[in-house]
């Protein structure tokens, strides 16, 4: 298992937002992450990374404990993008990436060519090369993503998390996006961890779906098996219909009849 | 640029405006040593400078002139240099460190604890001896920045705000007690008002040699940090993702800021404006990675003290204008004119 979390409960000092949840992601393996606002997807992830300590129960990334590996050896193994990311204006895109590097350098180093070529490889990777010395004030929320994306790949990490990575931006940009992520994957063994609000672009690109409420988990398994009408209905409070199309399953909203 | 437009380059110095700096630096240093009440040419100050210096040839000026040169104006130069350097540096990085582009080196109470202490010297002095002036500010102004940060942790774990609030929390409570010090001492409140606006004043080269080991030792850590500042620049979350040790690198940096902002202000008084107005300007200049921002914040910082304080001995003479108010009075219109014609808004 590259990702396994155990009866964890987890939260901000009052009522725990989750509840003695538990998982396990595969290596290599593309996991959606699903839930009603509030059910606590973002809390999962920041335990998975090592960013909140459970109150209970345990988190084992790469076969050890955040603890265990310290925050400099998770940043090497674990990259995570969050919801809401900080994009310094006068800072360009290569400079952003680079940030990446953070956790395989010393206190007081500096970036070194090899850290230069990774962020170089990480950009074209992404075909965003054009964006090594533009301010990311400048340029657009696609291509912000895009260079966020390329700032988490260059921390070489074997996990991925993404905290609705697609929110922001625009159908066209949040299926390249989620393109691009799945692009990688051929070429380099990576497991991702999503937390997704857009069922039917889960039910698409991802191998697997969780779907948490409440905080805990209610249901897991194959598109097919989670994004039922009534599973939806029961958590989401919504009716929806559910569309079959090649490489997946859709989810159609439907007005209140 | 030779680099390809699309590679990757890591933030750097910009060698271009170091050098205009150091250009600016040194017209503003030869300024001050030849301006002043004792006529001297220029070109005589030169041939004294360079000559005993490089070629260990004496100069034709006078035996009075020479001592006037090396033991008034040139250690107040260089002390006024050494301060602009050290509080410019301090407010940029500790606008980096806490994200907060109204930090200046006084944001923790290095001013107000540095303002009890130098108080209490003076009061309680009467004979106006104050030899033990710069130690007590050094000590005030260090407890008072121990005192918010211990607090601030104590409340709040690694959060920067809860470290400014406490910060906020202790200089009140250190003001009030200088204040009602001053009050109660009226005799000598010109004396503490004269010290709070700050003023270079030197006996021969001591201060210097006093407040020397500080700045090249904060200066040099603060300068090591560069890397960390630019990734702090992400924010506290965003950073301990990247396996950046944020609380480490803040307490650092603040302990170091703090060590050479209390001895300048040790030596200097309270001079007001330069650790917020260089670092910003150097900030709107080149841009905010303190890979540029902190070295060109110290030779900035050191140029515009050393052209204030010829101001301030210089306007008004044969009296003096307290320093504080030269770099208020002309930083605060001249940050104003950068603010306005800058395309970027400070982030």
């Amino acid at each position: 298992m590259s990702v396994e979390i155990r009866n964890v409960t987890a939260g901000y000092g009052g009522d725990p937002v989750l509840r003695d949840v538990s998982l396990a992601v595969a290596e290599n393996e593309w996991v959606a992450i699903l839930g009603p606002n509030g059910a606590g997807k973002s809390t999962l992830m920041k335990v998975i990374a090592g960013l909140l300590d459970p109150s209970a129960g345990t988190v084992t990334v790469e076969g050890g404990s955040p603890g265990d590996h310290g925050r400099r050896r998770m940043a090497q193994l674990v990259a995570y993008l969050p919801q809401d990311p900080f994009f310094p204006e006068s800072m360009t895109g290569g400079e952003y990436v680079l940030l990446g590097r953070a956790p395989h350098l010393g206190y007081f180093a500096v970036e070194g060519p090899g850290d230069i070529a990774v962020a170089n490889e990480v950009l074209s990777l992404l075909d965003a090369g054009h964006l090594a010395n533009r301010p990311l004030g400048d340029i657009s929320g696609g291509e912000r993503q895009r260079v966020l994306l390329a700032r988490a790949l260059a921390q070489e990490p074997e996990v991925l998390l993404l905290d609705e990575p697609t929110t922001a931006l625009d159908v066209g940009h949040q299926v390249a996006a989620l393109d691009m992520i799945g692009s990688i994957r051929r070429e380099r063994p990576l497991t991702i961890v999503a937390a997704m609000h857009d069922l039917s672009l889960a039910g698409q690109f991802t191998d697997r779906l969780i779907l948490l409420a409440a905080g805990q988990v209610v249901a897991t398994g194959t598109a097919n098996e989670v994004l039922t009408a009534p599973l939806i209905k029961q958590h989401y409070n919504a009716d929806v219909q559910i569309v079959q199309v090649p490489g997946g399953v859709a989810v159609v909203p439907l007005r209140p009849t | 640029m030779t680099a390809q437009p699309d590679t990757v380059r890591p933030a750097t110095l910009r060698w271009g405006w170091m050098a205009a700096g150091l250009g600016l630096l040194i017209g503003a240093v030869l300024l001050g040593v030849v301006v002043g009440p004792a006529k001297m040419g220029a070109g005589q100050v030169l041939r004294e400078l360079f000559g005993s210096l490089i070629f260990d040839s004496p100069s034709d000026l006078t035996a009075t002139e020479q001592a006037i040169l090396w033991e008034l104006r040139l250690p107040r130069v260089v002390l006024g240099g050494l301060v602009g350097a050290m509080l410019a540096v301090a407010g940029g990085a500790y606008q980096g460190v806490f994200r907060n582009p109204l930090a200046d080196p006084y944001l923790l109470g290095v001013a107000a604890g540095a303002g009890l202490g130098a108080t209490i010297v003076i009061v309680s002095a009467g004979d106006g001896s104050t030899a033990l002036l710069p130690l007590a500010a050094f000590v005030g102004g260090t407890v008072a920045v121990a005192a918010a940060y211990v607090i601030g942790r104590s409340i709040g774990g690694r959060s920067a705000t809860t470290i400014i609030l406490a910060g906020v929390a202790v200089a009140a409570f250190f003001t009030a007690m200088q204040t009602y010090l001053q009050q109660r001492n009226l005799d000598t409140v010109r004396q503490v008002y004269s010290w709070i606006l700050g003023r270079l004043t030197t006996t021969g080269w001591r201060e210097v040699l006093i407040l020397l080991p500080y700045v090249i030792v904060s200066a040099a850590v603060l300068l090591f940090h560069r890397r960390l500042l630019d990734a702090l620049s992400v924010g506290d979350a965003e950073a301990d993702a990247l396996g950046v040790p944020t609380g480490r690198v803040r307490a650092i940096v603040v302990i170091f800021a703090t060590l050479g902002t209390a001895a300048a202000v040790a030596v200097s008084g309270l001079i007001a404006f330069v650790g917020l107005i260089v670092p910003h300007t150097v900030r709107l200049l080149v841009g905010s990675s303190y890979r540029s921002l902190l070295p060109l914040s110290m030779v900035f910082g050191a140029t515009f003290l050393i052209l204030a304080d010829l101001a301030a001995r210089t306007v008004a003479s044969p009296a003096e204008l307290p320093i504080g108010v030269i770099t208020a009075f002309v930083g605060a219109p001249f940050f104003g004119l950068i603010l306005r014609t800058s395309r970027r808004v400070i982030s």
